[in-house]
């Protein structure tokens, strides 16, 4: 069972955002999709490497790419050539 | 014979977030052909949404492999077409920006989440799409709106410049109002191309063959239960007779993996977005996050007010069922479902050339009838399990329930497109005839 802390916490890891007014929707909803997923105790069989799949490797050649100018086209916030983003500290 | 295609349609549907008024288009198999471009695959130049607010104003300064070989098809790019916001839905309702309606009935969904496309071609707007497919986003809303759509086998289509949602289990297709315009769509699109590293190189260079004399088609049981409206299920078994009639066999296959198909998908496709949808914090694309405040605030404020519901509940999902303490019991469990749903195909592909049944279980939803999320999920349970095995599957419209298309869905086994594309044709020819 889920409560509605919980859901603020996941809310919280996920960097989603959510609002007070939210919180219960969300809550009732989640229940019923996790209750929907307990059918998944019943799956048998264990984890197990996927025999015969092997790697497809490439060697590691310099290709073209996109220019600074249209790297930094889209950003909404840029400085000197670099992206700005929001504070850390 | 290159140039230009005015292109201004009637969008009384809503299949467009963008149009191209001006189409360009070169000289190939394809010159001059309107196509339409699902919002979640990069254009360079044209803006590109995935039906979200955060992605709004957004222009790709590359094209997606499949745009490129379009375009040096022949192909004019008439515009973008609406979707579920990111994919995540199966009527195109939680798009930002505004639902599509289906042409066949308005009152009605065009299902999702490629229904943009779908309208677009039902509408008459345009003879072919790009739609794609996470579990069942092409085949939905072409068996909804009465035309025809393949999900390609999984790695048989660059997903380079697609704006990633589940990478596991989505790729790019096509849909048009024919088989055949299906296939002439799949044989631009399926090249390979080393930057999708999940691609094998096994292009797609078919002509469609309505010889189906001895082909087993396998009839799972487990597509035909509770859930199915019987109509839709009756009119499928119709479409399985005129295919016996054309001289294939029919045999009866289980999947019983199918219980935990749909549990397994959802937790599978929300645990890839909460990972994929991380990068949409208005850094590097999208409206601009205000660097004036810290960090988890400046990012919670804006994806709260840019992404809709059902993004957000997705990719909380996807948190959950990764989280420690729950990934064992979720995420681990869905994977090994995905396997045993896998090797239920590979058993029964043994007996059987292909499998057939309903694309969908119902007819089209009403406008605003899903509106609780598990009732929605729920629809999808006739098409996840080909993007669980990896195999191609494609929707063939195959009569009416009250006046509402049905799809005829035939599954096939990895990298044999050509025979499901085949098998579709043959019916399709035969009721057409």
């Amino acid at each position: 069972m889920i409560t509605e802390s919980d859901i603020e916490h996941i809310a919280e890891l996920a960097d989603i955002g959510i609002s007070k007014d939210e919180v219960p929707a969300f809550t009732t909803q989640f229940n019923a999709i996790l209750d929907y997923f307990e059918v998944l105790d019943t799956v048998e069989g264990k984890s197990a490497p996927d025999a015969g799949i092997v790697n497809v490797f490439r060697d590691d050649e310099i290709q073209p790419g996109l220019s600074q100018e249209e790297a930094l086209a889209n950003a909404g916030s840029t400085e000197d050539g670099f992206i700005k983003a929001p504070r850390v500290m | 014979m290159a140039g230009t295609l005015e292109f201004s349609p009637d969008d009384r549907y809503n299949a467009f977030i963008t149009t191209c008024r001006q189409a360009p288009f070169a000289d190939g198999p394809l010159a001059g052909t309107a196509v339409a471009v699902k919002d979640n695959i990069s254009t360079a130049g044209i803006q590109t949404t995935c039906g979200s607010r955060i992605l709004e104003g957004y222009i790709p300064p590359y094209d997606a492999y499949v745009v490129e070989l379009l375009r040096s098809s022949g192909a004019a790019i008439v515009g973008k077409t609406n979707m579920d916001e990111f994919g995540m839905g199966s009527t195109t309702e939680t798009s930002a920006f505004g639902p599509t309606r289906n042409p066949v009935d308005p009152g009605r969904v065009p299902g999702g989440s490629s229904g943009g496309s779908a309208a677009a071609v039902a509408a008459g707007l345009v003879p072919m799409a790009l739609g794609t497919d996470t579990g069942g986003s092409i085949r939905c809303p072409a068996a909804f709106c009465g035309i025809a759509g393949l999900k390609p086998t999984y790695g048989r289509v660059s997903r380079y410049g697609l704006i990633a949602y589940a990478n596991s289990l989505e790729q790019i297709g096509p849909m048009a109002r024919t088989v055949e315009d299906v296939s002439r769509l799949m044989s631009v699109i399926a090249r390979y191309d080393p930057r999708d590293s999940t691609m094998l190189d096994r292009p797609y260079d078919h002509r469609p063959s309505a010889e189906i004399k001895g082909l087993r088609v396998g009839i799972p049981e487990e597509y035909f239960g509770e859930g199915v409206d019987p109509r839709v299920g009756e009119s499928v078994r119709d479409a399985i007779g005129v295919l016996e009639g054309l001289g294939a066999k029919t045999v009866p296959v289980s999947i019983p993996g199918m219980r935990h198909a749909l549990a397994a998908y959802y937790v599978i496709c929300t645990s890839e977005a909460s990972s994929n949808l991380a990068r949409f914090d208005g850094v590097r694309y999208g409206p601009a996050v205000d660097t004036r405040k810290s960090w988890h605030e400046a990012y919670q404020d804006l994806r709260l007010e840019k992404f809709g519901t059902e993004v957000r509940r997705r990719i909380m999902l996807g948190t959950f069922a990764l989280s420690a303490g729950y990934a064992g019991r979720y995420y681990a469990k869905a994977q090994i479902a995905r396997r045993n749903i896998r090797e239920d195909f590979e058993r029964a592909f043994r007996e059987v050339d292909v499998i057939a049944g309903p694309t969908m279980p119902t007819v089209a939803f009403r406008l605003g009838e899903k509106s609780d999320p598990l009732s929605m999920y729920l629809s999808d349970i006739l098409t996840v399990p080909a993007n669980l095995a990896g195999i191609p599957a494609i929707s063939v419209p195959c009569g009416k329930v009250d006046g509402l298309p049905v799809g005829l869905q035939i599954m096939g086994r990895q990298f044999e497109d050509e025979r499901v594309v085949d098998a579709a044709y043959a019916y399709e020819q035969e009721v057409r005839a």
